[in-house]
């Protein structure tokens, strides 16, 4: 099975998950995403050396995940097939940045390593509250968000085709690589080939986005997208943005594990 | 070539943000009052075509590996370049939030990277400057080559740029250059003749398609999100890269003193990090750099954050307590459900 392919298996499940009803997908969506930003600009605002400091905004992904019912299994997964790129480029901190920074006892630990276990938090954080919020939220409502926090009409309209005709096109491009591997083997086609596959593929997208288009038009299409469950602002919201703002504050200003830790190693010398 | 949120900088990120959020802005008003809204219905579709033609992969000959679509140079000539940047931030968008393609900060950096460059420069400049409506098939094809080269190569300079200036990676610029030009020559050479051998077979097909984007593009230039653009752009170079290049010698001078072991590490000092580090200091109540302790920390520019066994040893019991607290409380609230 093909990356896009599995990524595409991927979407339906989010999208399952994020149609259920669960305590975060009653918060309103514009909550989530400013809470979301905020927890993005404090994490990447840490200094390069900083790991331990960065963990207490594991709680948030984590209450996400619990409180939207997002498997961990999924969210972990997700997160492995995402890594490649972080863990390249960070790769080199390690062999680039060789003075010792952190020392237990006789054994010393480079800064390069230190700053490659941050790239490895950070990626780990920011990508994780990103699916949980989109998990247990889903395409429809967020896009409302998004539009309601002032982001071009037609891009938001845009997001939700995409995301809709992603799964039709997708279906259609792996029947097609399925058929084109019972006739002609595993191998990759050639150029010419790969022409006429993917030409259909777009001739029939140009056709099926004609025929979208008059049907929606014959329906009353005018260019917005309209919801049936209202988003509307309530004190629980404002509570969320609060509490989940002031943690993030806190968290940013003070080290909390170092905090802990010597308060725990306060006996040991 | 995802740009991703661990290797950014607040500073980075925003800008970024902010002049992809501008161009974006530009064009969904561009595509608006030329009455393309029609199009978009077209525009979904084409997104996700450029999703699903990912599926279908060719073989490159003598490599034994395989290419596919890009996208951002094959919407442009199909759409023009306004609508064709709408799509592709949207595509780029649906990868950041469900695939974690990126991520979310770096959605900003990632669009510019991958959609400002193909739609605002490499198509007008180089693609529209070779193949004129009735060029020849060679002629197309030199074009998206070419055309798909250069908006790549532009494309890994600036994800360089980005994580240089963020400084969260020890890589120095020069190095990073040499390892990502020669990748994305590949890769934009195969991009652009899988783009060639699509637009070809589209105008034997049906040639009305692909003179579309000519049309639109001929209506109005993209010289104002362009410039628009750029101009942040520039104000971006201008205004964190200077810090960044005074703070630290050539690149590969650079990577050599650092492995040597012996030079001092300018640690990102740009505003954002410094005011909340000096926040952190007040609010702590303790300074958190204590006097170097090693001697192989020489000079008196902004020294390693020193060695310190105690700090380290409650930095790491302390970092396990908080991930185990965090657990707990996890476990708690899904008990509680």
């Amino acid at each position: 099975m093909s990356r896009v392919e599995a990524a595409l298996r991927d979407l339906r499940l989010a999208d399952t998950l994020a149609a259920r009803d669960t305590p975060l997908a009653r918060i309103d969506a514009r909550a989530k995403v400013v809470v979301t930003l905020a927890f993005l600009v404090a994490v990447v605002s840490f200094d390069r050396h900083a790991v331990a400091a960065l963990l207490p905004f594991a709680l948030y992904p984590a209450v996400l995940a619990v409180r939207g019912d997002v498997p961990a299994r999924w969210l972990g997964r997700k997160l492995l097939i995402a890594a490649p790129f972080a863990v390249a480029v960070g790769l080199f901190n390690p062999l680039l940045d060789r003075a010792p920074m952190l020392a237990i006892g006789d054994a010393t630990l480079s800064a390069g390593w230190v700053s490659f276990a941050s790239i490895l938090v950070r990626f780990a954080l920011t990508v994780a509250a990103a699916l949980a919020v989109v998990a247990g939220t889903g395409m429809h409502t967020l896009c409302a968000a998004l539009g309601r926090l002032g982001a071009p009409r037609i891009f938001t309209a845009q997001l939700l085709f995409l995301y809709r005709y992603a799964f039709v096109l997708g279906g259609e491009a792996s029947r097609m690589g399925t058929a084109r591997m019972l006739r002609g083997g595993a191998r990759a086609p050639s150029l010419a080939v790969y022409g006429a596959l993917a030409g259909h593929l777009l001739l029939r997208a140009f056709e099926r986005a004609e025929r979208i288009h008059r049907a929606m038009v014959a329906r009353g299409f005018d260019g917005e997208f309209r919801s049936l469950r209202a988003a509307r602002w309530t004190g629980a919201d404002t509570a969320f943005v609060a509490g989940w703002c002031g943690y993030f504050a806190a968290a940013r200003a003070v080290d909390i594990p170092q905090g802990l830790g010597r308060l725990l190693t306060a006996g040991i010398p | 070539m995802h740009m991703a949120d661990a290797l950014l900088s607040p500073a980075v990120g925003a800008t970024m943000w902010a002049t992809t959020a501008v161009a974006l802005a530009a064009s969904a008003r561009r595509v608006r009052e030329n009455g393309e809204d029609r199009l978009v219905p077209l525009m979904g579709v084409l997104g996700a075509f450029v999703f699903a033609a990912q599926m279908i992969n060719f073989a490159i000959p003598a490599t034994g590996s395989s290419g596919h679509i890009g996208g951002g140079l094959l919407l442009s000539i199909l759409l023009g370049p306004a609508a064709a940047f709408v799509v592709i931030a949207s595509v780029l968008s649906v990868q950041a939030l469900f695939f974690a393609d990126g991520g979310l900060l770096a959605l900003g950096a990632n669009i510019f990277n991958l959609g400002v460059f193909p739609c605002f420069l490499a198509y007008p400049l180089v693609y529209r400057a070779i193949a004129r409506p009735g060029a020849t098939g060679a002629r197309v094809g030199v074009a998206a080559v070419l055309a798909a080269v250069f908006g790549l190569q532009l494309g890994a300079l600036g994800v360089v740029m980005q994580t240089v200036a963020s400084g969260i990676s020890s890589l120095p610029a020069g190095p990073f250059l040499w390892l990502m030009l020669p990748v994305h020559l590949a890769i934009g050479v195969v991009e652009g003749l899988a783009t060639a051998a699509l637009v070809l077979f589209i105008r034997r097909a049906r040639p009305d398609l692909v003179e579309r984007g000519v049309a639109s593009a001929g209506k109005a230039s993209p010289i104002r999100p362009l410039a628009t653009a750029l101009a942040l752009a520039a104000a971006v170079t201008g205004g964190v890269l200077p810090w960044f290049a005074s703070a630290q010698p050539d690149g590969l001078e650079w990577s050599v003193e650092r492995v040597a072991g012996g030079a001092t590490v300018p640690a990102p000092e740009n505003g954002v990090h410094e005011r909340l580090a000096r926040l952190q200091d007040r609010v702590a109540g303790m300074p958190d750099y204590e006097p170097p302790s090693g001697a192989r920390t020489t000079g008196d520019a902004p020294a390693w954050p020193a060695v310190n066994p105690g700090k380290s040893l409650a930095g790491l019991v302390g970092g396990f307590a908080t991930l185990l607290l965090v657990t707990l409380a996890a476990l708690a609230l899904r008990h509680r459900r």
